[in-house]
């Protein structure tokens, strides 16, 4: 069914009876020439794309719990491609392209704002830094404004400009950067998959993956055993043990990430904001809530929550920059499972093993490369080869020395 | 999330450091061959439930502590003291 504005207005006008499943909800086949393990936004897009671009059309998705329960529905839903490092810098430049596109693409609305991302700097060295940063990110041919401190009074006057500790010196603008509806990202990509034959399989547990002579011959699960040509593991938080199911060792730590959600308010914030000394970004959705949140607890955790010292580091910094929303009331939070690379990049790439590809280590940034992620990951599963935004994504970077380090802190797991 | 010192007692999350997985302790002799620093430096079981980590114990006894807990529930289970581990 194509969604349209005439749509909604007819079925409003016959009692909204003529709606139907945006998917099936098919039962396992017992082969298939594509298994993609892990139903979010990664592994929905690269269904899409395997399909869309490739023709790959039999092919499963295989969900343990149901589509976009993880993390995909539950971030802060950040888009932006201000990336510095050659290897970065193209494939979220990409990634934004396909963003700028996507609801026409899909014919859905994820809400795709583009309201304008604003980095904060605090001292003249960090201005050196945003100005590379920029001239980075027009190079590749993005967009960029270097704002000082009253360009950005006249972007957000609500900011506690003169901090003792960190007054605000100016900002990096990416007018084209900005937020999205989450979980319409996973539906969206879902639908589009599926209406081309991509069979999505939900409450289907991987618990083995079959080898033999070094080649993939397909998945244990829950609804039984299938079979495939080709497996793609892109299941975020959780790739360390479904690698382990191949024998890999992944060079992956997995950290809880908090983020909170204010009660609805009146337009305020109208900008992404990110304060990076103070470790605190912020949005607000288009339902009201202001969205933000700080740095990763920094320890290995699988509990989808994080503690108290976070929490109250992400309140205290929300406060410094902007004492206007201490009055807003918190109404809940949550903690995502980042699987964390050693140098803060993501990993597309094959494996040792014949068949079977690996698309991880997404850190705390997954959400704006849901769409290059799956394009690219579709086309190393369908050509063999990596794609030409993504060839730095290498998975024995690490061994080999070839590393994406962003933020220059050093390839270690306790340092992103 | 509180820890217990071997030295200190029950105290804080706050007060402690936390370094990584117990991999750390496992350094390769020198002269070992490439592979095996990248096991030591990058690759990581990361368990969804008991694992071993190291906690410094920054404002409390300056000691390194190893710490047995569970990453799904964040229950604490013991901490020994690296320095009186037996290699």
């Amino acid at each position: 069914m194509r969604y349209s504005g005439l749509k909604v207005i007819t079925e409003g006008l016959f009692g909204n009876k003529g709606w139907t499943p945006a998917w099936r909800d098919p039962s396992p086949k017992a082969d298939y020439d594509v298994v993609i393990i892990g139903g979010g936004g990664h592994g929905l897009s690269t269904a899409y794309y395997l399909a869309k671009n490739h023709g790959i059309t039999n092919v499963a998705v295989l969900e343990k719990g149901y589509l976009g329960s993880g993390n995909i529905g539950r971030n802060t839903t950040i888009v932006r491609a201000n990336y510095f490092l050659p290897g970065n810098s193209e494939f979220y430049s990409h990634s934004m392209k396909l963003w700028e596109g996507l609801e026409s693409e899909l014919n859905y609305n994820v809400m795709h704002s583009q309201r304008g991302l604003i980095n904060l700097f605090h001292s003249d060295g960090q201005r050196d830094a945003f100005v590379r940063r920029g001239n980075a990110m027009i190079n590749q041919g993005d967009d960029a404004i270097l704002l000082d401190r009253d360009g950005v009074r006249e972007h957000l006057p609500y900011l506690d400009f003169d901090n003792t500790r960190f007054p605000i010196y100016g900002g990096l603008l990416h007018p084209r950067g900005g937020s999205a509806r989450h979980d319409a990202v996973a539906w969206g990509y879902a639908r589009g998959a599926d209406s081309r034959g991509v069979d999505l399989i939900q409450n289907c547990e991987v618990t083995g993956i079959d080898i033999q002579n070094g080649k993939v011959l397909g998945v244990q699960t829950t609804r039984g055993a299938i079979r495939a040509k080709k497996v793609g593991i892109i299941v975020a938080g959780r790739s360390s043990q479904v690698a382990a199911m191949a024998g890999m060792r992944l060079p992956i730590e997995s950290h809880v990430l908090q983020a909170f959600v204010t009660e609805g308010l009146k337009p305020v914030i109208n900008h992404v904001i990110s304060f990076g000394m103070g470790h605190f970004y912020i949005s607000q959705s288009d339902k009201g809530g202001l969205v933000f949140g700080g740095d990763l607890d920094f320890y290995a955790s699988y509990a989808a929550r994080g503690n108290l010292p976070m929490v109250e580091h992400v309140m205290e910094a929300g406060m410094t920059l902007m004492p206007m929303i201490g009055r807003a009331k918190v109404l809940r939070s949550w903690g995502g499972i980042m699987d964390m690379s050693p140098d803060g990049s993501p990993i597309i790439d094959k494996t040792h093993i014949d068949g079977l590809f690996i698309d991880c280590g997404w850190n705390y940034g997954g959400f704006k490369a849901v769409p290059a992620s799956g394009w690219c990951m579709a086309h190393l599963m369908a050509t063999g080869e990596p794609h030409e935004v993504a060839r730095k994504f290498r998975l024995d970077r690490f061994a080999t020395g070839h590393l994406l380090d962003e933020e220059g802190t050093g390839s270690q797991h306790n340092l992103h | 999330m509180r820890l217990t010192c071997p030295l200190c007692g029950e105290r804080d999350r706050r007060e402690f450091y936390y370094y990584g997985a117990e991999d750390y302790l496992h350094r390769p002799a020198e002269g070992a061959p490439l592979a095996e620093w990248d096991n030591y430096l990058h690759l990581r079981d990361n368990p969804a439930g008991v694992t071993k980590d190291l906690w410094y114990h920054e404002a409390g006894c300056s000691q390194w502590l190893l710490v047995t807990r569970n990453t799904v529930t964040h229950e604490i289970l013991g901490a020994e003291l690296v320095a009186e581990r037996k290699a």
